[in-house]
């Protein structure tokens, strides 16, 4: 067995915040009738969380649900845990019409900390922070490729994207992040 | 001269000097200066020359509506051409340099044009270069592209960093002087996210310069209690330097903010771009002086009346030791009092009204100067700087009365309201004619989403020229209750509209009265225009140029069309103005970039090998965002080598292609058979767990739009491959479907491109080598051509599909994205012994024509339909409808005429040029050679040692053997055979071994 | 630039979020159509001044297909609602009517 690589090999960068690329995670996209309560039982006896409302993320230890759309979660594990909780989900959603896919390796997530963080995202992103709701995870664009974002610790946002646009990202991180270019300076 | 005067100037930090230059004259100004105070302050009144006659300029106004002051700023990476003198914050060190003029700026040959004026009339463009039709080419044009654009083009890269910033407020308040104080002042009590911008670096606007009274105190103490209340708001943003460029739909306004372009080098980004989402605008962005039009009016040293008090109050600049006021309103007095009060001297104001008996009048009476009523200024004397003025009766033809000296003048036509913003989306002005101006109409505001007014106007931008009325208008206009703090200046009589001067004026003084100083348009030129039958102001814009300058006609517009008006003998409404559009004065480039640049231009794509091809010698091909290996250089190889080396490896021994680009779309669910039915022209529904079929995709046109392998990887789920480009527009579409016509259907999908690393295994030793590194059986009993198999590979979970597009026997291997790096590693350590290759998209190019595979964008463009390409055999008979079925049936595409794929050899061994056309006999009704085909792919083999091509070709599969005619551009023709496009291997013996 | 609100999100989402998809209400016409009922699916598009339903796609966002009424002349929008609808809700149109009196309805 190989060691598995993340995009960037958790490349971190200083600037008025700190940027870091954040390792591997697992990470299953889970397609679904989220009113059901399969669905319901399938995650609490998977992950131990209930169902997060529409927009919100729901963390648990190392685990975390976010909504996604309608009808999709996405599902965070530890990497090891993907194929289990993989395996697991397709038990407890057995018979339902669902759909269940690793997407672990599909995408690069950075951590984005201190308390300029939301000015990073203000660059990059068209999204009013000021009225980002508690525990939202907002699916967005970063300058020209997918990106979602949430709140994950008091002066700390995680960011997922693309693992194919990760060096993208990161560079995009630490130019928004540059010194001297503080939205707000004191 | 101007000069500096050693008392005053509210701006200036007299203990901050700053050094600075002006065509390499060291000059000194200070902290607080802009360049145009700078300038004056030193003395230099003459700084460029106008575009077209090259006569000498010089500042005329003190902010953004400046049409001369442009320079040269900088050097090098931070150069920067028609920086406003007025608008540019002096720091030290700033090299500027003046322009339009050469070989110097007091000597300018260009000047000729002004000797010769007279034959350059509004639209000689127009009129001057029609014939002889050749001198067009050899004459004209050379001499127009020499003398055309103002200022140097940057030569060197810009050192400097831009960007973004997205923000969201309920009200914008645009305008930092009383009016948008006060306004924001009134939206943030309420309680509003309010955010206050201002184009300066300085909050107060007029008020503060005119001596106006708030709330029992100076305008300046009312200006920094309200700041500071705004300041400990946490609902209010205060900018200054930044501009609003553009008002656009539903509230996005773009805010301009000058970050660093006072302390360049600082490391801060130069400018950044606001793009603001704003529930509703306050526009109080104040209102421009009207320059008047009378003979000479553009000779340096005349300036606008409030600008020279901007200039004499904030900066301490005089203009002049005497200057003239001209005027038809009170307000210019403020000028003449600010002049006296500065010890300078004032000879005279001339008041174009036959009565001047207002309050501010008698207050300059009660200082000794004389008020000459009801007279205006015949002609200016002086070229490169004001001698004197002549006076003459104003209802009069211009007989001097009277001549004056003076190094100044101060005139003033009275205001025009910034209606920029109120008008950029959309809301409507009217014609006030008490006090001659166009402004907002507040029936026929811009709207928002909800259909609501979304812009309101306050203060002098809605007309309000009184203090008192400005406070109280803004007041409202934030949403105020109740009153405003009071307002106090003297009270002013009304103005008198003054389009020319003097008004009988005849056509050798209206041949000098400027418009529009920096594009040289006259008032002769505009009632040229109107002669030659120009009626549409828009046009006569175009035909004259005016207002057409770097200024986009901020001081000119009204003057000029009051003037086509009077031409047109029609009353100003119907005339009405020019669109005002984005931006109001211009933003960098760079603002407009934004942080794309450099690496991050745009997204860069990278597969998990992505840096391992990069240090392997990888010869990179964009395809969409990616960016893949066209083929792999050894040392000292050349392109073309290194691909023939790659097919040769690939057809003897075993080659490694990074396919990790391919899409991959899971599509999972009851449905899912039947979904994918309607999708693809084939049936997908009936494909046996465990195996592959290539599918084909098409729009409800017809035309062939994707192509890839599916795999059934189990009852209900199947696993799409799209083209590396097609994955995102491919996934989409298939949600389109799903969601938005057959949403009862029982299917889900999930983009999965990312989560695979994909490599291609390809050649006769391809699956010695897959035996070696062990795992899944692929041995050709276990694992047969068109299956595909799950385990692991070298200890890595694994999904092999065997599949070919090479033509060898292939294995796709594709494993989670973290451990591609790993299989490609361990493919080339195994393979070392079997003459494993890394080969790139060339390669498999032309392998897969040397095969007569198709590739979508090469044999497709949007209008070939599968059956075009002799895909009949893809293309289901037993299905009652999919996707472009019905298109298929049309009668243009069922039709035998439609150009079909063949393959195409030369007769002389030679590569046809791509894209090359086969010409018929005859030709067509616009008199055109008639085509009868066309090449689509086309290489040299070198597994066949010749050319050979793919191309559609009319009736050409009935057609085989005939020889084709491709003339090239070179004029050679190239002919070449009708040939099958199956090259190699024609019964596919090789990939299923 | 416009605004809409995603009707499955709830983000009010600004266009760079979002992909424009056309005319909405079209009905598909497969094989056994008729050359004029299939000109009308594939190519006849209205483009009128003043209200129109439109299909857009929450790109950036939850993915969601949605269908948009407003005004194109002047940008106003009257409402956003799922794509899987069959026509514009009924409230939906009747806040048209009442602001565009003269609005001949969405057929």
């Amino acid at each position: 067995m190989s060691e598995p690589a993340s995009a960037l090999d958790g490349r971190s960068r200083k600037g008025f915040v700190d940027l870091a690329e954040a390792g591997l995670r697992g990470m299953i996209t889970l397609r679904g009738d989220l009113s059901s309560p399969a669905m319901k039982a399938a995650v609490k006896a998977t992950l131990g969380t209930a169902l997060p409302a529409p927009r919100r993320i729901v963390t648990a230890g190392d685990r975390a649900v976010a909504w996604m759309s309608p009808d999709e979660l996405l599902i965070l594990v530890p990497y090891a845990e993907a194929g289990a909780t993989l395996a697991t989900l397709g038990t407890a959603l057995a018979g339902q019409h669902h759909l269940a896919a690793d997407v672990s390796d599909a995408r690069a997530l950075f951590t984005i900390r201190g308390a300029r963080a939301r000015e990073v995202l203000m660059k990059l992103c068209p999204v009013d922070m000021e009225a980002l709701a508690e525990g939202e995870i907002r699916r967005t664009r970063a300058a020209q490729v997918a990106a979602a974002f949430w709140q994950s610790a008091p002066d700390e946002f995680t960011l997922v994207s693309f693992r194919s646009v990760a060096a993208y990202v990161m560079d995009l991180l630490e130019t928004a992040a540059r010194n001297g270019s503080e939205l707000f300076p004191a | 001269m101007s000069t500096r005067l050693s008392k005053g100037g509210r701006l200036i930090d007299r203990t901050k000097p700053l050094p600075f230059s002006f065509n390499g004259r060291g000059l000194q100004g200070y902290q607080g200066d802009t360049l145009a105070s700078a300038l004056l302050g030193a003395g230099q009144v003459l700084v460029g020359r106008s575009f077209k006659y090259h006569r000498p300029r010089g500042v005329m106004a003190s902010g953004a509506e400046e049409p001369n002051g442009l320079v040269g700023l900088g050097q090098g990476g931070r150069f920067e051409p028609n920086q406003r003198l007025t608008t540019t914050e002096l720091f030290a060190g700033a090299e500027t340099a003046s322009q339009n003029h050469w070989p110097s700026l007091e000597f300018d040959v260009g000047a000729i044009n002004n000797r010769l004026a007279r034959f350059f009339p509004g639209g000689f463009y127009y009129k001057t270069f029609m014939y002889p039709r050749a001198a067009w080419k050899h004459l004209f044009e050379p001499v127009i592209r020499r003398s055309a654009g103002l200022g140097r083009v940057p030569e060197a890269r810009d050192e400097d960093r831009y960007e973004y910033a997205y923000a969201f407020a309920d009200t914008v308040v645009v305008g930092g002087g009383i009016a948008g104080l006060a306004a924001a002042l009134a939206a943030a009590e309420k309680g509003e996210r309010v955010w206050l911008i201002e184009q300066t670096p300085h909050w107060g606007g007029r008020a503060v310069v005119d001596g106006v009274q708030i709330a029992g105190d100076e305008a300046e103490i009312w200006v920094k209690n309200t700041l500071q209340t705004l300041g400990k708001m946490k609902n209010v943003t205060l900018r200054s330097r930044t501009m609003a460029a553009g008002l656009y739909d539903h509230g996005y306004l773009l805010a301009y903010e000058r970050v660093a372009d006072h302390t360049p080098g600082d490391g801060r980004p130069r400018h950044r771009l606001w793009r603001l989402r704003a529930g509703r605008v306050i526009a109080a962005t104040g209102a421009i002086e009207r320059p008047l039009s009378f003979a000479g009016n553009d000779v340096p040293g005349v300036m606008l009346a409030s600008a020279v008090r901007d200039y004499v109050v904030n900066w301490a600049v005089s203009p002049g030791d005497r200057t003239v006021i001209v005027t038809n309103n009170d307000d210019a007095y403020r000028t003449a009092l600010a002049l006296l009060d500065a010890g300078l001297s004032v000879p005279a104001v001339i008041d174009a009204r036959p009565v001047a008996g207002g309050a501010l009048p008698a207050a300059v009476r009660a200082r000794g100067v004389r008020v000459l009523e009801g007279k205006g200024i015949a002609k200016v004397s002086g070229s490169k700087r004001v001698t004197g003025v002549s006076v003459c009766e104003h209802a009069g033809e211009g007989t001097e009365l009277e001549a004056i000296a003076c190094e100044a003048v101060a005139m003033s036509g009275g205001w025009s309201p910034v209606v920029h913003l109120w008008s950029h989306c959309g809301g409507k002005l009217l014609w006030d004619e008490a006090r001659a101006m166009f402004r907002p109409d507040p029936d026929r505001a811009p709207t928002g989403a909800d259909g609501a007014p979304m812009v309101r106007a306050a203060g002098a931008a809605n007309g309000w020229l009184e203090a008192h009325e400005v406070m109280d208008c803004a007041h409202r206009a934030g949403g105020g209750k109740g009153s405003c703090p009071g307002a106090v200046a003297e009270e002013e009589a009304p103005m008198l509209p003054v389009w020319i001067m003097p008004q009988g004026a005849g056509p050798a003084l209206r041949a000098k009265m400027f418009l529009d100083p920096q594009n040289d348009v006259k008032v002769s030129d505009v009632q040229l225009a109107a002669r030659e039958g120009y009626e549409s102001v828009e046009h006569t814009k175009r035909y004259t140029t005016l207002g057409m300058a770097t200024d986009q006609g901020k001081i000119s517009n009204i003057n000029g069309l009051a003037v086509l008006s009077d031409a047109l003998h029609q009353p100003i409404p119907a005339t009405g103005t020019t669109t005002f559009r984005p931006p109001y004065t211009p933003i960098s480039f760079g603002a407009i970039a934004g942080e794309a640049r450099g690496a991050i231009f745009q997204p860069l794509r990278r597969t998990p090998m992505h840096d391992w091809h990069e240090t392997h010698g990888a010869h990179w091909e964009p395809v969409g965002q990616w960016r893949r290996p066209y083929c792999f250089l050894r040392h000292g190889e050349g392109v073309h080598d290194a691909v023939h080396r790659e097919i040769r490896s690939v057809r003897n021994a075993v080659g490694l292609l990074d396919a990790s680009t391919l899409g991959k779309l899971l599509v999972k669910g009851p449905d899912a058979g039947r979904f994918l039915d309607m999708l693809y022209t084939n049936m997908m529904s009936t494909l046996p767990v465990g195996k592959c079929r290539y599918g084909l995709m098409c729009t409800e046109n017809g035309f062939l739009s994707d192509d890839g392998v599916v795999a059934r990887l189990s009852e209900d789920t199947w696993l799409c491959h799209t083209t590396t480009g097609g994955a995102e527009r491919i996934h989409g579409w298939m949600e389109d479907w799903l969601q938005c016509e057959w949403w009862d259907w029982k299917v889900y999908t999930a983009n999965v491109t990312e989560e695979y690393a994909q490599v291609a295994v390809a050649g006769p030793n391809a699956r010695k080598l897959l035996e070696k590194l062990g795992g899944i059986d692929v041995s050709k009993e276990a694992f047969p051509f068109m299956e595909w198999r799950e385990g692991t590979l070298a200890g890595i979970r694994a999904r092999i599909y065997r599949i070919s597009f090479s033509g060898e026997l292939s294995y796709e291997i594709a494993v989670p994205a973290s451990e591609g790096l790993a299989l490609w590693n361990r493919l080339l350590e195994a393979g070392a012994e079997l003459g494993v290759v890394p080969y790139g998209t060339e390669a498999m190019h032309i392998m897969r024509a040397e095969k007569g595979f198709i590739m979508i964008g090469d044999e497709t463009d949007g209008t070939v339909i599968p059956q075009d390409l002799n895909l009949h055999w893809a293309i289901s008979k037993k299905k009652t409808d999919y996707l472009g079925k019905r298109a298929q049936e049309r009668s243009f595409m069922a039709s035998p005429e439609r150009w079909r794929l063949v393959g195409l050899e030369t007769l002389d061994g030679s590569v046809l040029p791509d894209g090359a056309y086969a010409v018929a006999e005859g030709s067509n009704a616009n008199g055109q050679r008639n085509m009868q085909g066309r090449v689509t792919s086309s290489y040299h083999s070198p597994t066949l040692g010749k050319g050979i091509a793919m191309g559609l070709v009319r009736h050409g599969p009935e057609r085989m053997g005939e020889v084709l005619d491709f003339p090239t551009d070179n004029g050679k023709v190239v002919r070449a055979r009708i040939v099958d496009p199956v090259f190699y291997d024609k019964d596919g013996e090789k990939q299923d071994v | 630039m416009l605004t809409l609100e995603c009707p499955y999100c709830g983000v009010k989402a600004e266009e760079t979020e979002l992909a424009a998809g056309g005319e909405a209400h079209l009905k598909r016409h497969g094989p056994g159509s008729s050359d004029e009922e299939f000109e009308s699916y594939l190519f006849l598009r209205k483009n009128p001044k003043g209200v129109h339903f439109e299909r857009w796609r929450h790109a950036y966002g939850c993915g969601k297909w949605f269908l948009a009424a407003r005004c194109t002349a002047t940008l106003e929008v009257f409402g956003t609602y799922p794509a899987q609808s069959k026509e514009p809700p009924a409230e939906l149109q009747a806040k048209i009517k009442a602001k565009r009196p003269n609005w001949e309805g969405y057929k």
